[in-house]
This record gives structure tokens, C-alpha cells and sequence, in this order.
């Protein structure tokens, strides 16, 4: 088992496991904490292979998470305040009441 | 061309043009109606004269005959041609119609001048003139045929005219029906003729069916038995004859047709459509006569002339002893009517076209008279037709009683002044010369006894002794002289309704001076050798022996008829007539007309009623059956076809829709509208995705 | 595969468990935090420092604070007693196995992952830097529109509405 496996299989789990919990629990900013998981997992595969495959000196991967974590801050500001303007609306944030959209 | 020829058509158009422009007009339109019918046959009398004229100018060998055709209608490649002939047997015909016709115009005038259907009368009247006259002219069969049944219909009209009552339209149909079985033997010897020669024109300048190419033809094939085509044909167009003239058996319509009023009596059953069927034997007598061996006397006798001959002079003896027994004054004279016609048929088997037609001239006027006459005594009488119940009218209608008398002593046949004796004579002269058989002669002299002696019988009940007609109770001693009123006596007849009879009486003595043996002037006009001609007055000494003997059977009539019922006047209405109460089961017989019409009751009437039966059954069940078959399947066809639209084609269309909905349905819970659904769904899909193209680049 | 390594991951590992697992939300966040912090410690053993340092920065001192800051604006700072499961949350479980199991055996038996265990690459910032400014730095305008887009947005949507200017109710 390399170290790159290991990191990989971290990576795969952090994502399994933010994905569980964005698609198991009621409220809504746990989702969203799933989702900055899933994120984070991505993340860590990026530099994984960056760390340990080709070209490391092009920097194309720490770039690119980079990139990845400024708009992973910035879809965190919109959806948790997503989150408050639906909590303001509906005076819940359990996600199972939301569906307006049911059809 | 003679313009006469030309416009022969006009004489029985001018009738016909009559009679459409009557039936188009209002009821009250009387005086129209009379003068346009009694016009248009005045006209056509004087066409007639100018026929007849141009006829007795003729100079040449053989009879004048003149033919006018033209092409009528097209079938096939070939022209079927029609036209119209004037020969003296067609001038001497117009003449004798048109002339008794307008006498009986001017005759009804009076005698249906209280009817309420007086326009009706005189339209049908015009149209029967018109159809008789087309059967005069026509040269052609199909012409014929078709005037002929125009004959027909107007007679069935004019019988059935008093049609709400019951006897009158039954008279009516049985007139009807009856002629047309004989019509059937017309039409198919019309068919049969046209097959064997190609022409149904008469005479048409040596091409006609009666001219001698064609019947030469038809000599010399013969069918079954051996007999001559042309003779089969004959015998099938004489039963054309048999039916419209009333010869046995089909004479059973003509007694019964006096239901009709008195002028359509006398007009066409007694002078005119009855004598038709005499005219159509006389028309076609080359085709009866052709093929006979050589002969003495110049009559051919070949076996349809032979036949002619029997069933006339059959006719002439049974009519004449059902007359004899007869009480209603009409019927009396139809029964002389068919035993005339019967004589008239004898006539021209045993003599010949001249023979035949001069007793249908004579004839023709004297019954008319004695017709007219006897619608005089009922129009005088109140309408009473029983003679028992006449008498001592000779008082009463003194001018009908003389021209009556007039008429019955012609019809009688007594000697020397009147025409019958000589029409009567010129039949049994040739009968006793006939090479066949002196059966027939025998049975025309007592006919000849018996009609003298019915007819004074008819005399002596009608105009002598004392008048019957009065009620039962009222009795006869003191009955007109008494309190009782005289509304109830008889009286005379007005002058438009006497002047014709003293007209047809004249004619019915003088008409006799053209058929003397002295001066045969009738026979040789009918066969143009009138140039030839003399009066001989030797002539007459040759034939004085039958003379004499003729006269001798009518006198012996005539004086055991005034003995029985002229000296002898019955006293009352009810009481028994003389021949009664001698022979009672012999009367009885002849009273009810030999049990004939129970006869044909009992086996056509009741076959024809059977046959009518199974037409209506099949019409109903087999047809009919046919019609509600289809009927049934096509309701059930198209039952299947809404079952198949609603079930199969709606049902499945609706199942398909549902299943769609459903289908949508079911779709439509995938938008839970829960966001974890879709990202659980979307997890699914990645997973899926990934596993393909994993696989994929591994295969 | 250092020690170090694998203790490093089953801290991010039990802390990324415990964040889904469990009933408060605040405590969820904070195990949150902890997970985040154990994936910059991987960074760090990775090489990659200054993308350790940026994690620590951006998510445990922004997110994590962000999202303490949402449970408490919607008052969820309470131990919910109903289930915090959803319905359907088997379906989920099984999908995020299935997620799991795919990516694990693609990590365990790809032959595309290299053997060799490469030689401990340089990252220092100033190269970073320059990358930023040279290669990418288009990327890096437009992840700054994008971070003034999301900033003005999620003011917008957070913004508290006025009554009187909005009586549908509509944003």
C-alpha cells in the first residue's frame, strides 16, 4: 500500500462519508458541511497527486486547489446564507418540509 | 301524298287534345267540357268524310291503301317505324265512330246533366274516342297495342265511373282483368310476328307483316302438330279479340259492365270497343287466311277462320238463351250484344272481311239506338232497371217507343226494311255455304229465333200493358189514374237526348240499302272493285229462299214472344215469369248465366287469390326474409363495430393514456422536491457512469 | 507510509465520522473543524505547506466559523430530540457505499497509479506566487469575479426584507 493509495482511500472515504451525511440528515447546514467534506476530499486527491505523480515542479495541482478552496469559501457564503433566507421563509431548516418544488 | 293520309293522325288527336284540356279545367267548366268533346269529334267526323271521300275516288285495280310511316324510335341499329294506314275498312270504321260517337256526345249531355262528375265523364269519354280511333288508323301492331289498352283503361274508367259503388268497381276490375288475359294472346302474337317477319307495320309497301312475302314466310314453317305459324299467331291474336269482344269464355265482364251509366253502354259496349276486337280479326284476316287451300265462293277457310267461325257461332246461341231470361233491361241487351259479336266472328270466318263488317256497321248503329233508348225509359223511368217493373210506357214516351221499336225489329232481323235483316242475312247465306260444317248455320238460324223472341219479350214487358212501377201496396187497378202523385210516372226524355235516337233510327233502316244482295255495294267498296258495280235486282231472287226462311224464323220469334208476354201482360211486378213457372230449372239456368261466373269464381278467381297468397309469402319471407337478413347483419356488423371502437380502439387508446399518466405518475414522485433525493440520484448516476467507463475501457 | 501518515488519517478519518454522526449541530461543526485541521496536517506530510496553511486559514477559520455562525442565525443550537434523519436515509447510506466501494477498489486495483515513490517535490510560495501571476493569472481575475458575484449574492439573499417594500413576499 503506498502512501498514495492511503491518501487516496482517505480522500475516498472523506468523500463517502460527506456524501453520506449530505444525503442522510435533515438539516440543512449539515448538508452543507457534507458538501464542504466532498470538497476537502477532492482537494486532498489533488495534492495526493500532485505529491506523487508526474511533474510535480508545474504546480498544477496546488494551483488548482487553490482555486478549488477560494470557491469553496465562496459557495459556502451563498448557500449558508441560502440556508437563512429559508429559515427566515419557513421557520425550519429541516429539508424534508422543503419541497415546493414537489411535482 | 294525299293530304287526308298525311293528316289522318288528327282524328284521334283532336279527342285526345279534348280530353287533356277537360281534365285540367274546374269542376263547373260544363259547357267547355261538352263542346270541346262533342266538338272535337264533329271535326273528326268531317275528317272522316274527307278520308272516306278520297277513298271512293280511287281508280285502279285492287283496294285503295294508302300507308304513312315514319321512324318512331331507335333500338339497337334498326328504326322501329309506326305509322298509320287509310284503306276503306279504316275510312268506313272513322266514319262509323265518329258519327255514333258524337250522336252519344250530344246524347249524354242530357242524360248526365245532374251528375256531379259531368267533367270527368265527358274527359274520359274523349279519351276512349281518341284511343278508338288510334285503333282504327294504326298500320302498325305496337300502335294498335297501345290504343287498344288506352281502350282498355278508359273503359275500366267509365264502367267503375259511379266507383263508390261497390258492384260498379268490381264490375270494373272484372272488366279489366278479364280483357287483359285476352291482351295477353295479343301481345305475345305481336311479339311472335315481329320475330317471324321483323316489321310490325300492317302494310308498308310490300314489306308489311299482312302484305304476301311475309306471309308467305310464315305458310310455310309450321310447329307443333303441324300447324301453320301464321295460324298460330292468328289464334293468339284472336284471343285478343276473344277477350274485348266478349266471345265465350271470356265473355263474363260484359253483362256486368252495364253498371256503367247508359251512354258508356251504348258507346263501348255495343257500337265501338267491343266492336274492336271484330276490326282487329278483320285487320289481320290475310294473316288468318293465309296458307288456305283453294276454295269455292272465294272464302278461304284455313283452321283459324275455322275456329273464328265455331267460337262465334257458340257465342251467338249461348248468349242469345241467357237473354231470354234476363229482368234488368240493360242486361238484356248485353247479352244481345255478345250474341251479336258472336255472329259478327261467324261472320268473318265463313265470309270474309265484307261479311263480318257489315253486321258490325248495322250493328253498331241499332244498339246504340236501342241503348240510348233504354237510357230514355230509365232517365224516364227514375232510374229504375228492372222490367218487371216497367210497363204501358208506350203512353208515356211515345218517341221512345218508336225508335226503339225501330231499333229492335233491326236488331231482330225483320225482313226487307230493316239493316239487321240484311247484315243478319249475309252471315247465314255464307254460313250455309260454308264447306266446314252446316253446324254453324243451324245454330245462327236459332239465334236468330231466339234474339227475335227475347226481344220482343223485352218490348212487351217495357212499353205494353199497364205501368208496374208503383208501390205494391197501391195497387195496379186504380195505380195512374189515382191520388198518386205524378212525380212518380214516367216521362218523356228531353229533346238532346231524343233528337240522336230518331237519328241512329233513321240510320239503322237506311243503312241496310249499301248490303243488299241487289246492290253489294258494301262488299265491293271493302274490296275495291266498286267500279264494277250495278244494282242487280236479280240478285236478290237468287237468295230468296233464305231469304224467306230467315224471315220466316224471325216472324215465328217475334209472334211467340208477343203471345207470352205482349197479350199476356203480366199483372204485378212480383209475379213469376211465364217461362218460369213452365220450366222453372231450365229458367233457373239461364238466369243465373249457366252457373259461368260461379265457375271461374271457384277455380281461377280462387287460384288466382292462392298464387296472390304465395307472392305476398314469399315477398314477405323470402325476400323479405332476405332483406331483414341483411338488416341484421348489418345492425350486428355495425354492433361489433362499436364494441371494437369503444372497447378496443377507445379502451386501448384510454389504457395507453392511463398508462402514460401512470407512467407520469410514477415520474412525478421523482421530483420529491427534496434536494438529498436528487443528490442521492445523482450519487446513483456517478457510480453508474464511472462503472461504464471503467468497463468500457477495459473492453 | 509513515506513521505519521496513517495517524494523520484516522484522525481526519473518526473526525469526518463523528461530524455526520452526530446530534448536536454545534458539536458537528466542531468536529468539522477537527477534520479540516487533520486534512492540513496531510497537506503539511504531503509537501504541499502552503496549501495546508491556506486550509487552516480558509476552512477552519472561515467556513467553520461561517457555518457556527448559520446553526446559531437558525437557531439549531439545540440537541434536536426527533430522529436527525432524514427519510430515505437508507437509500442514502447504500448510495454512499456504493460510492465508497467504487472508488476504493479503483484506488486498490488501477494500474494507473504510479509505483515509484517519487522524491519529495519543492513547492516553495514565491513559486506559487509566480504561477499565480504568470500562467494562471486569468484564473485568478475571474476567481475574483466570482468571489464579488458570491459575496454581493449571498448578501442579497440573506438581506432581511422590508415589508412595506415587498408584501408578496417574493425575494
Amino acid at each position: 500500500m503506498t502512501p498514495l493509495q492511503v491518501c487516496l482511500l482517505v480522500s475516498a472515504f472523506l468523500f463517502a462519508i460527506g456524501f453520506a451525511g449530505a444525503v442522510t440528515r435533515r438539516h440543512a447546514i449539515l448538508v452543507l458541511i457534507g458538501i464542504e467534506l466532498m470538497l476537502n476530499a477532492a482537494n486532498l486527491n489533488f495534492i495526493a497527486f500532485w505529491r506523487y505523480g508526474a511533474h510535480p515542479e508545474a504546480l498544477t495541482g496546488i494551483i488548482f486547489v487553490l482555486f478549488s478552496m477560494a470557491l469553496a469559501g465562496a459557495e459556502a457564503a451563498v448557500g449558508l446564507a441560502l440556508v437563512i433566507a429559508i429559515y427566515r421563509h419557513k421557520e425550519t431548516s429541516n429539508l424534508d418540509e422543503v419541497k415546493e418544488l414537489k411535482g | 301524298m294525299i293530304w287526308i293520309v298525311k293528316n289522318l293522325w288528327l282524328i284521334p288527336a283532336l279527342p285526345l287534345l279534348a280530353a287533356g284540356i277537360i281534365a285540367v279545367n274546374k269542376q263547373p267548366a260544363r259547357k267547355l267540357a261538352a263542346g270541346l268533346a262533342i266538338g272535337s269529334m264533329a271535326l273528326g267526323f268531317l275528317l272522316s268524310l274527307c278520308a272516306f271521300a278520297a277513298t271512293l275516288g280511287h281508280h285502279g285495280e285492287g283496294a285503295f291503301r294508302e300507308t304513312f310511316s315514319f321512324n318512331w324510335i331507335q333500338f339497337g341499329g334498326q328504326w322501329m317505324s309506326i305509322g298509320w294506314v287509310l284503306d276503306p275498312l279504316t275510312a268506313i270504321m272513322l266514319v262509323m265512330v265518329t258519327f255514333v260517337g258524337m250522336l252519344i256526345f250530344i246524347f249524354s249531355v242530357g242524360y248526365m246533366a245532374h251528375d256531379k262528375n259531368f267533367m270527368r265523364f265527358f274527359n274520359f269519354l274523349a279519351l276512349f274516342a281518341s284511343g278508338m280511333l288510334g285503333v282504327v288508323i294504326a298500320n302498325n301492331l305496337f300502335l294498335l297495342f297501345v290504343s287498344w289498352e288506352i281502350v282498355g283503361l278508359t273503359s275500366y274508367l267509365l264502367i267503375g265511373f259511379w266507383y263508390h259503388k261497390p258492384s260498379a268497381a268490381a264490375a270494373a276490375k272484372k272488366a279489366f282483368v278479364t280483357t287483359r288475359i285476352g291482351d295477353l294472346g295479343l301481345l305475345l302474337g305481336m311479339v311472335w310476328l315481329y320475330a317471324q317477319t321483323g316489321t310490325l307495320n300492317f302494310y308498308d309497301h310490300g314489306h308489311g307483316c299482312m302484305e304476301a312475302s311475309a306471309l308467305a314466310g310464315m305458310v310455310s314453317k309450321t310447329i307443333c302438330g303441324g300447324m301453320m305459324i301464321s295460324t298460330a299467331i292468328g289464334l293468339l291474336i284472336f284471343l285478343g279479340a276473344v277477350g274485348k269482344s266478349g266471345q265465350v269464355p271470356l265473355h263474363v265482364w260484359l253483362p256486368d259492365a252495364m253498371e256503367g251509366p247508359t251512354p258508356v253502354s251504348a258507346l263501348i259496349h255495343a257500337a265501338t270497343m267491343v266492336a274492336a276486337g271484330v276490326f282487329l280479326v278483320a285487320r289481320v284476316y290475310p294473316l288468318m287466311a293465309a296458307g288456305a287451300a283453294p276454295v269455292e265462293h272465294g272464302v278461304p277457310v284455313t283452321t283459324a277462320l275455322t275456329i273464328v267461325t265455331w267460337v262465334g257461332a257458340v257465342t251467338a246461341i249461348f248468349a242469345a238463351t241467357i237473354a231470354v231470361a234476363q229482368n234488368d233491361i240493360k242486361r238484356i241487351l248485353a247479352y244481345s250484344t255478345v250474341s251479336q259479336l258472336g255472329y259478327m266472328m261467324m261472320g268473318l270466318g265463313v265470309g270474309g272481311v265484307a261479311v263480318g263488317m257489315f253486321h258490325l256497321i248495322t250493328h253498331a248503329f241499332f244498339k246504340a239506338l236501342l241503348f240510348l233508348g233504354s237510357g230514355s225509359v230509365i232517365h224516364g223511368c227514375h232510374e229504375e232497371q228492372d222490367v218487371r217493373k216497367m210497363g204501358g210506357l208506350k203512353k208515356y214516351m211515345p218517341v221512345t217507343f218508336v225508335v226503339y221499336a225501330i231499333g229492335m225489329l233491326a236488331l231482330a232481323g225483320f225482313p226487307l226494311f230493316f239493316s239487321g235483316f240484311w247484315s243478319k242475312d249475309e252471315i247465314l247465306h255464307h254460313a250455309s255455304h260454308w264447306s266446314v260444317s252446316h253446324v254453324p248455320f243451324y245454330l245462327g238460324c236459332t239465334g236468330a229465333l231466339f234474339t227475335a223472341f227475347y226481344m220482343t219479350r223485352q218490348m212487351g214487358l217495357v212499353f205494353f200493358g199497364k205501368y208496374r212501377g208503383y208501390e205494391e201496396s197501391s195497387h195496379s187497378a186504380h195505380a195512374h189514374s189515382s191520388s198518386e202523385s205524378h212525380s212518380h210516372e214516367p216521362h218523356e226524355s228531353p229533346a238532346v237526348m231524343t233528337v240522336p235516337l230518331i237519328i241512329l233510327a233513321g240510320f239503322a233502316i237506311l243503312l241496310g240499302v249499301i248490303g243488299t244482295p241487289a246492290w253489294p255495294w258494301f262488299d265491293a267498296y271493302l274490296n275495291g272493285e266498286l267500279a264494277e258495280l250495278q244494282i242487280k235486282f236479280s240478285n236478290l231472287a237468287a237468295s230468296a229462299g233464305l231469304m224467306g226462311a230467315s224471315a220466316l224464323i224471325v216472324l215465328t220469334g217475334i209472334t211467340v214472344g208477343w203471345m207470352l208476354y205482349g197479350k199476356r201482360q203480366r199483372k204485378t211486378a212480383a209475379e213469376k215469369d211465364v217461362l218460369e213457372a213452365a220450366q222453372p230449372a231450365i229458367y233457373k239456368l239461364l238466369e243465373n248465366k249457366y252457373f259461368i261466373d260461379e265457375l271461374y269464381e271457384a277455380t281461377v278467381i280462387r287460384f288466382n287469390a292462392f298464387a296472390a297468397w304465395l307472392c305476398d309469402f314469399a315477398d314477405k319471407w323470402i325476400f323479405g326474409g332476405a332483406v331483414l337478413l341483411v338488416k341484421y347483419l348489418t345492425v350486428g356488423a355495425s354492433w361489433l363495430y362499436r364494441l371494437t371502437d369503444e372497447n378496443v380502439v377507445n379502451g386501448g387508446f384510454d389504457a395507453g393514456c392511463g398508462s402514460i399518466r401512470g407512467g407520469g405518475g410514477i415520474l412525478s414522485r421523482l421530483h420529491s422536491g427534496r434536494v438529498q433525493t436528487y443528490l442521492r440520484i445523482i450519487g446513483v448516476a456517478l457510480v453508474a457512469l464511472i462503472i461504464f467507463l471503467i468497463w468500457g475501457r477495459k473492453a | 507510509m509513515t506513521l505519521a501518515l496513517i495517524i494523520t488519517a484516522l484522525v481526519t478519518v473518526l473526525a469526518a465520522a463523528t461530524v455526520m454522526s452526530l446530534r448536536n449541530l454545534v458539536h458537528c461543526a466542531l468536529a468539522m473543524a477537527v477534520a479540516f485541521s487533520g486534512v492540513a496536517a496531510l497537506y503539511l506530510q504531503l509537501n504541499a505547506e502552503f496549501v495546508g496553511f491556506a486550509e487552516i486559514l480558509v476552512y477552519v477559520g472561515a467556513i467553520a466559523i461561517l457555518i457556527v455562525f448559520a446553526i446559531l442565525l437558525t437557531r439549531s443550537g439545540e440537541t434536536p430530540e426527533k430522529s436527525v434523519l432524514t427519510s430515505g436515509w437508507l437509500a442514502g447510506v447504500a448510495v454512499s457505499a456504493m460510492v465508497f466501494t467504487l472508488l476504493g477498489w479503483a484506488v486498490l486495483t488501477s494500474s494507473a497509479l504510479p509505483k515509484e515513490i517519487a522524491t519529495a517535490p519543492a513547492a516553495p510560495v514565491k513559486n506559487i506566487g509566480d504561477a499565480l501571476m504568470g500562467k494562471f493569472v486569468l484564473p485568478l481575475e475571474i476567481v475574483g469575479l466570482v468571489l464579488t458575484a458570491a459575496m454581493i449574492g449571498a448578501v442579497i439573499i440573506a438581506l432581511k426584507e422590508d415589508k412595506k417594500d415587498n408584501p408578496g413576499g417574493q425575494p
